[in-house]
């Protein structure tokens, strides 16, 4: 019972940034129809980032976890205006295509920036756990579950409750109506893109310090959050961060009650699984946005 | 292509181990027909019926496997061993093809590229069949009648051989009934099903067809290179593996053959000069400019730019 419960715990904390790299893309599919190949390319982006901030500028890890995400956006942001706008009226195969070369050109430039030895990303938490009760959880993952359950509250504030975020569900349901209300379609793909990719870089440089920064990370993390995202059902917020979460616990418990050899192998299968027989999303009646 | 044309590529590709310079070109031409397999093989699925299979690289490993494992374990000899790894691959064509039958585009590359992602994961940890991440080393060169093909001529005209099994397979089919049908299914999915076309059927099988053809590409491979480790599986083979057909021209036979000579020949040229992960870097950012200046490829490019010149 008391491994349970640990499990839990960790599940929560993977799960967390899981549902990050889950919000990020199931906005870009459900408002852009993009399919982002490319989104665990910000995630390890986010990572190097805060590396680079810590190490180069040797700022503050709070400040490096802010850099990380602002670069997260300006990439993301650039990417879109450059790359994608020109494609807004191509079939999604072609922007699936062009973002699987996005991965391997990003990917690859990565590798050759910092080359192949993972990088261990420092952090200024003590490493003695917390016990609380029967579970024990490092500081630094705490931490982590504590930005990331933030960075969700903000993203669910930025939709609902802003001007912006308003605009995103209008182009969400009918990008030409909205666009005949006056919504700037170019500017709230932009925005978009940027926000999502904001969210994978938060992600990567949560997680970064957990785990090691290397750069095929994104691989991973990109199946993950399409895994979500299938999990959630496509455009579906809420369903993106229950996912999330349910992913990180499904894999922890994979891993520690069948093999961990197979703990990837979890994403996979949900993948498949939940393609076949919901392939709307375990929680949504349609495709949906917010 | 016109029938001089195609005889003079013919003699070209028989008499070119008489004058290459030497046993590394030998080694490229080889790479390149194995690779033509392997673009053949997604061409069927991406160029005819318009699914893009992300998790090509399982089927290839699979046959490479299975050929390699019934070699060594069981020592069969060459030719069963090379059908098994067919029959294994295209079986696993089968499954994918019947679990995604429902699921077309992005959800179609999830579940391949998972299904790739799974099978890599079984071969490094199921260590008491797969020997792990350590690979199969010692794989048996392939014997016909006589004489061991051990040689690289003789290789390579093994090699030949399946790269025009595969294309005259794939010239069959593309120019058969099937092959419109899987035409009908990429331009319009729901008009070729309210005239008729089996869409289920159709499309499981141009992806056993296309498994089956990635299957025979990955034996040849084991018993090429001799040794089978989970790095058949890398992503960089499938990502390999679309660059040649969205280069060479998707839907089309030469295309694919183009697109594998070219992607062979080129990275090996360039070997002296830049490190492997410029090349991958150059891989995405080709495949990016290829899809917004060239997105048919360059064979019907080129095919579009002469039939614009006047003859005389």
């Amino acid at each position: 019972m008391e491994q349970l419960l640990q499990h839990l715990v960790n599940g929560l904390v993977l799960g967390g940034t899981y549902a990050l790299l889950g919000i990020g893309l199931t906005l870009i599919f459900g408002l852009m129809n993009v399919v982002n190949f490319a989104h665990g390319e910000f995630y390890t982006l986010g990572a190097y980032a805060a590396f680079a901030a810590l190490g180069w500028a040797g700022v503050d890890f709070f400040v490096a976890v802010l850099a990380a995400i602002a670069v997260g956006a300006a990439l993301g942001w650039l990417c879109e205006v450059t790359l994608l706008r020109p494609l807004r009226n191509e079939s999604i195969d072609t922007t699936m295509l062009v973002m699987i070369g996005v991965w391997i050109a990003m990917q690859n430039a990565e590798l050759l920036v910092w080359g192949g030895v993972a990088k261990s990303i420092p952090h200024p938490f003590p490493t003695a756990p917390l016990v609380l009760g029967p579970v024990a959880i490092a500081p630094l993952r705490l931490f982590v579950l504590i930005i990331a359950v933030g960075l969700i509250a903000a993203s669910w504030l930025l939709i609902q409750k802003t001007k912006l975020g308003r605009a995103m569900r209008a182009t969400f349901q009918d990008r030409d109506t909205a666009a005949l209300m006056g919504v700037g379609i170019g500017r709230i793909h932009a925005a978009t893109f940027a926000f999502g990719s904001a969210l994978a870089a938060a992600a990567g440089a949560l997680l970064g310090p957990v785990f090691l920064a290397y750069p095929s990370m994104g691989d991973l993390a990109s199946l993950k959050a399409f895994s979500v995202v299938i999990l959630g059902g496509l455009g579906n917020l809420p369903g993106a961060t229950l996912g999330g979460l349910l992913l990180g616990v499904a894999e922890e418990l994979g891993a520690g009650y069948i093999s961990s050899g197979y703990r990837d192998a979890v994403g996979f299968v949900i993948i498949i699984l939940v393609l076949l027989f919901r392939p709307a999303g375990l929680f949504a009646r349609q495709e949906r946005i917010a | 292509m016109t029938r001089v044309g195609g005889g003079f590529l013919a003699l070209i590709a028989l008499t070119l181990p008489l004058w290459l310079p030497s046993a590394y070109h030998l080694h490229v031409a080889i790479m390149a027909g194995i690779f033509g397999v392997l673009a053949l093989s997604l061409n069927l699925l991406l160029g005819y019926t318009g699914q893009l299979s992300l998790g090509h690289a399982a089927f290839f490993g699979i046959g490479a496997y299975t050929s390699a494992l019934l070699t060594l374990k069981l020592e069969w000899s060459f030719w069963p061993a090379l059908a098994a790894a067919i029959a294994l691959a295209g079986a696993a064509g089968w499954f994918i093809g019947r679990l995604s039958l429902k699921l077309r585009g992005a959800y179609f590359v999830l579940v391949t590229i998972s299904f790739a992602g799974v099978i890599s994961l079984v071969s490094v940890n199921w260590i008491e069949l797969t020997n792990g991440p350590l690979g199969l080393p010692g794989v048996p060169a392939p014997e016909l009648g006589p004489w061991s093909l051990r040689t690289k001529t003789a290789y390579y005209y093994l090699v030949l051989a399946a790269v025009a099994l595969s294309y005259v397979v794939s010239r069959r089919l593309v120019g058969s009934r099937i092959g419109r049908a899987f035409v009908a299914l990429r331009e319009n999915e729901a008009l070729a099903e309210s005239i008729g076309v089996d869409v289920t059927h159709y499309l499981v099988l141009a992806a056993v067809v296309s498994a089956a053809m990635a299957g025979l590409g990955g034996s040849l491979y084991a018993h090429y290179t001799r040794f089978v480790s989970p790095e058949v599986f890398l992503f960089s083979y499938t990502v390999t593996m679309v660059i040649m057909v969205v280069a060479g021209g998707k839907g089309t036979l030469a295309g694919p053959l183009v697109g594998a000579v070219l992607f062979t020949a080129l990275p090996e040229a360039l070997r002296a000069a830049t490190s492997w992960q410029w090349q991958m870097l150059a891989y995405g950012v080709l495949l990016v400019l290829l899809v917004v200046f060239m997105p048919r490829g360059i064979v019907p490019h080129i095919n579009a730019s002469f039939s614009r010149t006047p003859r005389p």
